[in-house]
């Protein structure tokens, strides 16, 4: 089985926390070996899933809390974002998705409307499940030539 | 490091600058979208915001100024960008804003 690490952190669903996990992927990013404007990158994509979560979830009233796993890997890193309140409609979710077309009015652009057309720019692979509340899925790879190639270990499964 | 935002409103002949510094995000955002749309509500005002020192913005940014283009349009005043961060740039690049939001070019690059 393919080793990995996993780290998993569990916060509270509040935007105050937003920057937090923006701090701890950058950090994870970085002891992997991404580059400046990758881990960039994974900040805003983690950061748009986080605020997803704290604002789709949870009425003003019932405090809910956002699981976040890291699975790192030699090759790529994966991010899970869980929330565990109410869900949304998925499949209307990803009709809206998109960046702005010249055709639409500016009085009818949502200013909410960006959060998962930037995680899919963003990362190079997403998956949403939408069982028992939201998890968004999110895996962005290491390119190639910064793999660590110094470990005295030529992986075969490239 | 720094992951909160300032805001510093200074008037000047023509226009009005807000001047930020920080990151934009969830947290941060409303706290902009207070200081920037009474501004923009005022007729043939022209809001300048200065993003040369925000290092970090994500969707509820564009919110907020997607918000302030439409308070513009509404009340007939101006709002401009100017000297933004590469990495910011490209979020409006990407969702095509930049055809609508004006963006003064003059980048002085990321630090």
């Amino acid at each position: 089985m393919e080793q990995f690490d996993f780290i998993e952190m569990k916060l509270p669903a509040k935007s105050e926390y937003v920057g937090v996990i923006r701090l701890s992927v950058s950090g994870i990013a970085n002891r992997m070996g991404f580059s400046y404007e990758e881990i960039e990158d994974l900040k805003v994509a983690i950061s748009e899933a986080m605020t997803n979560a704290t604002t789709h979830a949870y009425d003003v009233e019932e405090e809910g809390e956002v699981t976040v796993g890291f699975g790192v890997y030699q090759d790529r890193l994966e991010v899970m974002v869980a929330d565990h309140g109410g869900s949304f409609d998925l499949a209307k979710i990803k009709e809206e998705i998109g960046p702005y077309q010249p055709s639409e009015k500016i009085e009818n652009l949502r200013e909410g409307g960006f959060g998962l057309f930037l995680i899919d720019a963003l990362m190079d692979k997403v998956e949403i499940k939408n069982d028992y509340g939201v998890i968004v899925l999110m895996t962005k790879n290491l390119p190639i030539n910064e793999v660590d190639f110094d470990d005295g270990q030529i992986s075969t499964t490239q | 490091m720094n992951i909160n935002l300032e805001v510093e409103v200074k008037k000047q002949e023509a226009s009005t600058v807000l001047v930020l510094s920080g990151e934009i995000d969830a947290y941060t955002a409303p706290k902009l979208k207070e200081s920037l749309l009474p501004l923009t509500r005022q007729p043939n005002a022209e809001v300048v915001v200065d993003l040369e020192h925000v290092n970090y913005m994500d969707s509820t940014g564009l919110g907020v100024f997607i918000s302030a283009l439409k308070s513009t349009n509404e009340c007939g005043s101006k709002l401009r960008l100017i000297h933004l961060q590469d990495r910011v740039h490209r979020l409006f690049k990407i969702t095509s804003l930049d055809n609508i939001i004006t963006i003064d070019t003059t980048v002085r690059g990321g630090n």
